[in-house]
């Protein structure tokens, strides 16, 4: 008998989905309501996923679907992610009047497909979940249908993302065919690691995805996409699907293939080190703050990863407390740019941000206290976040990826650093609005809470995600 | 008599998977050229993965293939309607005149 309980959540809000577009065929102007009503759903889901014990390891579905430590937790961040999201765009989304009934319901959908990936030890249930989450992403790319830029944003998207969609389902078939089983355990059981068409299976599906986490050298589409889309999808696409990514990428490399350590180690190192120095350089030129948070976002996974190169729970552990505290900063970065806004219009040059200071002192703290964490200057949590992960590669004795980082951290903190000198040094602007809404205040205020705090209590991360026991 | 094997089918997979790839990276005029190149990359896929299960007497295959399909024709009505869009914007689909984002 099948223990449906586990996916009360995934069923929950499948329904909710269902559920809404209904309402919004039948209720007339009831476009708030709806996207309150998702901001509900997703509380919801949060209090159902929470209700079961965190340490529970079970299999559904014939051994497809897995509940454990690590598939809950990441739920938790995506969810609690999805919820201040929403909560951080809904004023901009009816000033730029791209709200519709399908915003919020898209935006759901793409989180269950989320869950769905994140919960996968199956390949076919991976890929259902993977394009669940794609299609949703794609339309919400576009969804500025009036708006050249938005609508360019999302055909690339489509295009680079179906192609690393197809590379990746290359790599899954020759997986498939070698070890003879769609499933991540038994794929580990028969494994011949001297056979040539599964190293190009494994090939195949890392390439597709460092094309989702955006990875140099299958970065391209990530500054294009972040510029293009409306802001309100910027948010969601810096922090949510890089969640789903990591959580994936930690389950294909260490329960199907982690015989084959030596195989794919080499391209892990060499995908980290490339993302860490291209994001530093890259975003040097830039001067939109979307395109630049892409670049930062690229250097920022390269980090990550470099966490999995490791190949020690450590390096895990390291890896999803990073991805963590960069959720809270890039929420909080987003915040202060939402906030950027005059007779509703809003701005995203970083000549908008120039003598912030004189006008907006305290929106210049929390930018201020963001730029620092984002380029790891201690007591901030954007250092503890490295400092994890440079632990980790160290304990491995792979002091050449360390090396690269530090040397990366400190050349992007050129770029950061002068952002910051823009906003104080620089002659002062008109006046921005200062009437935004609640939902706005309370993320940026939480999220800069917790970075600027987290050092008096890092153990409240740590011990959390010590739990996390794949290998 | 000359027999076909696992290894002809997987050929086959693997020219089509090149002509998909290469369709998309070499071909400068025309979006729908690109559609039609990741439903030839997907298709790859379903002649690897239905190949594979007939040799290996496992349902598994098929069955991937069948889902494969159905997303596929998803993925390509959502591409179509993309496409849609930014020709209203734009007044092309030249993959050339593609260039308003950059930095």
């Amino acid at each position: 008998m099948i223990n449906l309980n586990l996916i009360f959540p995934e069923i929950f809000i499948s329904l909710s989905i269902m559920f809404l577009l209904i309402v919004g065929v039948f209720k007339k102007n009831s476009l708030n309501f709806i996207y309150n009503l998702t901001i509900i759903s997703l509380l919801i889901t949060l209090a159902l996923t929470l209700n079961y014990p965190i340490d529970t390891h079970l299999t559904l579905f014939n051994e497809s679907y897995k509940i454990d430590y690590l598939s809950t937790f990441m739920k938790i961040l995506t969810l609690i992610s999805g919820i201040f999201v929403m909560l951080t765009s809904s004023k901009y989304i009816q000033i730029t009047k791209i709200i519709k009934i399908e915003y919020p319901v898209l935006l759901l959908s793409s989180i269950l497909g989320m869950m769905v990936m994140i919960s996968s030890n199956d390949l076919i249930v991976f890929y259902m979940g993977l394009e669940l989450q794609s299609l949703a992403l794609y339309v919400l790319a576009s969804f500025n249908k009036e708006n050249l830029l938005s609508s360019e944003a999302g055909l690339k998207f489509f295009v680079l993302s179906a192609l690393s969609s197809g590379l990746l389902l290359y790599g899954c078939s020759l997986i498939y065919g070698f070890s003879n089983s769609t499933n991540f355990i038994l794929i580990a059981e028969n494994l011949n690691s001297n056979s040539y068409g599964l190293t190009f299976g494994i090939v195949f599906i890392l390439v597709g995805l460092a094309f989702k986490i955006s990875a140099v050298p299958f970065h391209m589409w990530a500054p294009d996409v972040y510029q293009g889309s409306p802001t309100s999808v910027t948010i969601f696409f810096a922090i949510l699907p890089k969640i789903a990514a990591l959580t994936v990428f930690i389950r294909f490399l260490y329960v199907p293939f982690i015989n084959l350590i030596d195989q794919w180690q080499m391209i892990i190192v060499f995908l980290s080190i490339a993302s860490m120095l291209f994001g530093a350089i890259a975003a040097i030129g830039q001067r939109n703050l979307k395109r630049l948070i892409a670049y930062s976002s690229i250097g920022h996974m390269g980090y990550a990863l470099a966490g999995l190169a490791a190949g020690s729970n450590n390096g895990i552990q390291s890896a999803v407390s990073y991805i963590s505290i960069y959720l809270v900063m890039n929420l909080a970065f987003f915040s202060c740019l939402l906030m950027i806004r005059r007779n509703d219009n809003y701005f995203e040059n970083i000549e908008d941000l120039s003598g912030l200071s004189k006008n907006h002192p305290i929106l210049s703290i929390s930018l201020l206290i963001v730029l620092f964490s984002l380029a790891g200057i201690p007591p901030l949590a954007g250092f503890f976040a490295k400092f994890y992960i440079f632990m980790a590669v160290i304990e491995r004795s792979m002091y050449f990826l360390a090396v690269i980082g530090l040397l990366s951290t400190v050349i992007a903190a050129y770029y950061y650093l002068r952002i910051i000198k823009i906003i104080y040094f620089d002659p002062e602007k008109e006046k921005y609005d200062s009437n935004h809404h609640l939902g706005l205040k309370l993320s940026l205020i939480i999220s800069t809470i917790f970075i600027l705090f987290y050092f008096i209590y890092p153990s409240g991360l740590t011990e959390i995600i010590s739990k996390i026991n794949i290998i | 008599m000359f027999e076909i094997g696992l290894g002809h089918y997987l050929t086959l997979g693997a020219i089509i998977f090149t002509i998909g790839l290469v369709g998309i990276f070499l071909n400068r005029k025309n979006l729908i050229v690109i559609l039609m190149s990741i439903e030839l990359i997907l298709l790859a896929v379903n002649i690897n993965l239905v190949s594979f299960s007939i040799f290996s007497n496992d349902l598994t295959g098929q069955i991937f293939a069948l889902f494969i399909l159905t997303v596929a024709a998803a993925e390509a009505s959502i591409g179509l309607a993309i496409i849609v869009v930014y020709y209203r914007n734009s007044g092309t689909i030249g993959v050339e005149e593609i260039d308003n984002l950059k930095g």
